[in-house]
């Protein structure tokens, strides 16, 4: 695009220097510069935890640098101030939207962009600008909806919107993919093109090589809090990137074909009805075999956490069966699925740890009240903290002992235990609900490899996710879950990004809307 | 007279309205302030607040008017002491109400005895008079029902307009609303979340601090302890049963008063029960009706959820 390799200053639209900034023992940031030119779509490529958010949420003011300095269009940019950021035309799409559900459209935009003490808001001239520019870049939304009844696609049009209200010149984009269906990346692509050749900037963070090598002009790849490379996109590969991301290179998950077993887990006509009378479940079918991996892909909010909930024994079904190793669990108790299934949850902060408390009591807090841990109604410590021990030898957990707080733990570290707990006894059912998500490329790498280790012992794995990338490597058959219903499998042969991406946005449902 | 006769008395609506009017104020305030996020169960004792001041200033020689000024900026203080406790600190949203509440019912009967250590019956004072709204006034039934009140009751239905045109029509409204939903989207939007939570508890404590002086200085003429009586926590189901909405929690604060006016008509009437049963009358329909209202509600989102900078 208008990338200028002489770079002349005037084609510098804003320049971080020697940023650093350290949260207690952490160095988020340590010393970061960089220059965003004028036209250009600069993509921050980065672990998880390598400062990309920091960075950004101090250039947006949330948070202020220990050092370093802001420029924004050659002005000094005060610290710590949203306001100012705005006002020097820095628009920001956070990674967690930042809209007020119960309003709408127009409320969540024009939020800020008036002088508070007046006695009127100018809806009208509000409502034509919005529709201008929702035309012009291919933003299309109904300004007159309440953000709850849009889809997650459309949320983030609302955020971009929200920035292009106020003029902004540099856009700055926080893991903008992670909540799309690939269709919906690609209409995003296309806006930022738009956006990019009427002059404005952009900075896209992400940790997916493959949308920063499409969609950007230049490549800076932070590591720890540094950054450790900048370069063209032109000539970038993957391989390479992910090395720098990473510091060493890193090994794909590979699958060997193997020939899938019984019938393990087997649900049939399915309803599960929400709190509001809502069918969150309806008429799902699923068979996961014994030495399969059976991905189950959809954008969130689809029913994963319905499903996952019902297979765990958290909720019962309403309708239709769910059987377990030839056994009837359609109205189980949790306890009697736990014993037969491997369980890693969606939410390892929330559901599957408790974090004020140990390791110890961590990875006993299933089986305490029979033996080995519980003798004459007694927890026998010795076998509990013996057990522990083995997991965190077993599973490389990186923590002090077994009597740490599990909340100090880093998130590959909870995972890792997590495994610990639900894998060492070989359940020949395991269910994974996101099992990666949050993780670093290391930490990652291990949850996939332990899986596919499970797969090879014959173990049946029904993996959710959201990350297609990760079910097309590590399944075997793939479901797509939409509004709560599920597609038939589709086996490896068939495997295809273009199809299965339009599957999660509704198409080949009956009764289903197109995506918007 | 029958009991179903006594519904279409104008008497009764009158009294209703009159009954209703102290609700609507601090309805409107706890309104206020849950919509920008913040529950405030200091409202009993501001109330108290209000009703102390407001009288007292009358007592020594003040105007009416400013009377309710004194009430409602002692209201603002009280609020202010809330907010700076919940919003930059963070703390338990409930604790702190229910400390501001003893707070401010102890600091009333503090100063009151302070103030006044001789008398032993309540000093009276001249409280606002019923004033005809001409020519309204003349319209049968709803004349005598709605359009004899006192100005401060006119004030509670004008403020209800008031409130309900700023949220919904203005910019600060929208910040308002705002900033209960979610407060990372205000502070997004360079508006500083602090300041308008805090300003908002202030509005909105103010509006319940008049609410108290409404007692002292129209429905009676003196100060008596603990003659708020539970009203700031009616008003608290109020809110919900308006759903946070300045419309539908004014319809809410006159059924309420009507269902208590009417008992008090049908105590005299119908012999052979407790009366305590019709004093419970209005309470145990308020349960009845917050079950069937209240349950789809949509709440703010960010209602009792402090916001801290940066942390998400």
């Amino acid at each position: 695009m208008t990338m200028s390799d002489d770079g002349r200053p005037a084609d510098i639209v804003l320049r971080l220097a020697g940023i650093s900034k350290r949260f207690g023992d952490l160095r988020a940031n340590d010393d970061i510069s960089l220059e965003l030119r004028r036209g250009e779509v600069l993509a921050l490529l980065g672990e998880n935890g390598a400062g990309k958010t920091t960075l950004m949420n101090i250039l947006f003011g949330h948070y202020v640098a220990d050092a370093g300095r802001i420029e924004a269009f050659g002005r000094p940019l005060l610290p710590g101030s949203p306001r100012a950021a705005l006002d020097a035309g820095i628009g920001m799409v956070h990674q967690h939207f930042t809209l007020a559900d119960n309003l709408t459209v127009q409320d969540n935009i024009v939020l800020g962009t008036e002088k508070l003490w007046s006695w009127r808001g100018h809806t009208a001239r509000a409502r034509a600008r919005i529709a201008n520019l929702a035309a012009d870049f291919g933003l299309a939304v109904d300004p007159a909806k309440r953000i709850a009844d849009l889809s997650v696609g459309e949320r983030q049009r609302v955020e971009i919107l929200k920035a292009l209200y106020r003029e902004a010149r540099i856009l700055i984009l926080d893991e903008p993919t992670a909540v799309l269906t690939p269709q919906e990346s690609e209409a995003l692509f296309a806006t930022l093109k738009k956006l990019v050749a009427n002059g404005l900037s952009i900075i896209f963070i992400s940790h997916k090589l493959n949308e920063v090598l499409a969609v950007s002009d230049r490549i800076v790849v932070l590591r720890q809090g540094r950054v450790v490379a900048t370069r063209p996109t032109q000539g970038a590969t993957s391989a390479d990137l992910a090395e720098l991301m990473v510091g060493r290179a890193v090994p794909m998950p590979k699958i060997e074909p193997q020939a899938a077993g019984a019938e393990l887990l087997v649900l049939s006509g399915v309803r599960l009805v929400g709190p509001e009378g809502r069918a969150e479940l309806d008429d799902v079918a699923l068979a996961v075999r014994e030495g399969e991996v059976h991905g189950l892909a959809g954008v969130s909010g689809n029913g994963q956490a319905a499903l996952a909930d019902l297979l765990c024994g958290l909720r019962r079904a309403d309708a239709g069966s769910f059987r377990l190793l030839d056994q009837d669990m359609t109205g189980a108790e949790t306890a009697s699925i736990a014993r037969l299934m491997g369980r890693i949850p969606e939410d390892r902060h929330a559901v599957g740890l408790i974090g004020d408390m140990s390791i110890t009591e961590n990875m006993i807090a299933e089986r305490y009240r029979a033996a080995p841990f519980a003798r004459h109604r007694l927890i026998d410590w010795r076998a509990a903290r013996r057990f522990t021990q083995d997991i965190i030898a077993g599973f490389d957990v990186r923590c002090p002992g077994p009597q740490a707080t599990t909340r100090l733990l880093s998130g590959g570290n909870m995972q890792k235990l997590i495994l610990g707990r639900e894998l060492s006894g070989e359940p020949r059912i395991i269910l994974a609900a996101q099992p990666t998500r949050g993780l670093d490329i290391g930490a990652v790498a291990y949850v996939h490899e332990q899986l596919l280790a499970a797969r090879r012992r014959g173990a049946g794995i029904l993996l959710i996710s959201e990350d297609l990338d990760e079910l097309l490597s590590l399944s075997d058959r793939i479901s797509v879950i939409y509004r709560g219903r599920l597609s038939a499998a589709l086996p490896r042969a068939e495997f295809d990004v273009g199809r299965i991406g339009l599957m999660m946005a509704g198409h080949g449902f009956d009764g289903a809307r197109h995506a918007a | 007279m029958d009991a179903i006769e006594i519904v279409f008395t104008a008497s009764l609506w009158a009294a209703a309205i009159r009954i209703a009017s102290p609700l609507i104020f601090a309805t409107l305030g706890e309104l206020i302030c849950e919509r920008a996020g913040v529950l405030n169960l200091g409202i009993e004792g501001i109330m108290t607040v209000g009703a102390f001041t407001g009288w007292f200033t009358v007592y020594m020689g003040g105007d009416l008017w400013t009377g309710v000024m004194v009430a409602a900026l002692s209201g603002a203080a009280f609020g202010l002491l809330h907010g700076l406790l919940v919003v930059p600190l963070g703390l338990s949203q409930h604790v702190t109400g229910i400390g501001i509440t003893l707070l401010a019912t102890a600091l009333t009967s503090y100063v009151y005895r302070v103030a006044l250590p001789e008398v032993t019956s309540p000093p009276k004072i001249d409280p606002f008079q019923p004033w005809a709204v001409p020519i309204f006034s003349d319209i049968p039934f709803l004349g005598s029902a709605l359009f004899n009140q006192t100005p401060l009751t006119y004030l509670a239905f004008v403020s209800v307009a008031l409130v309900a045109y700023v949220l919904y029509r203005t910019p600060l409204g929208l910040a308002v609303r705002m900033v209960g939903e979610n407060p990372a989207a205000v502070e997004a939007q360079g508006i500083d979340v602090t300041v308008l939570r805090i300003g908002a508890v202030m509005v909105g404590s103010a509006f319940m601090a008049v609410g108290g002086a409404f007692l002292t200085m129209s429905a009676f003429n003196s100060f008596y302890f603990d003659m708020v009586n539970g009203r700031g926590w009616i008003a608290i189901a109020l809110v919900v049963f308006g759903s946070w909405r300045p419309g539908k929690a004014l319809l809410g604060a006159i059924l309420f008063a009507a269902f208590d006016a009417y008992q008090l008509r049908l105590q005299q009437i119908v012999a052979g029960i407790p009366y305590q049963f019709f004093l419970m009358l209005p309470y145990v329909l308020s349960i009845l009706a917050l079950i069937t209202m209240a349950r789809r509600a949509g709440y703010p989102r960010a209602l009792m959820i402090p916001y801290r900078k940066g942390e998400r």
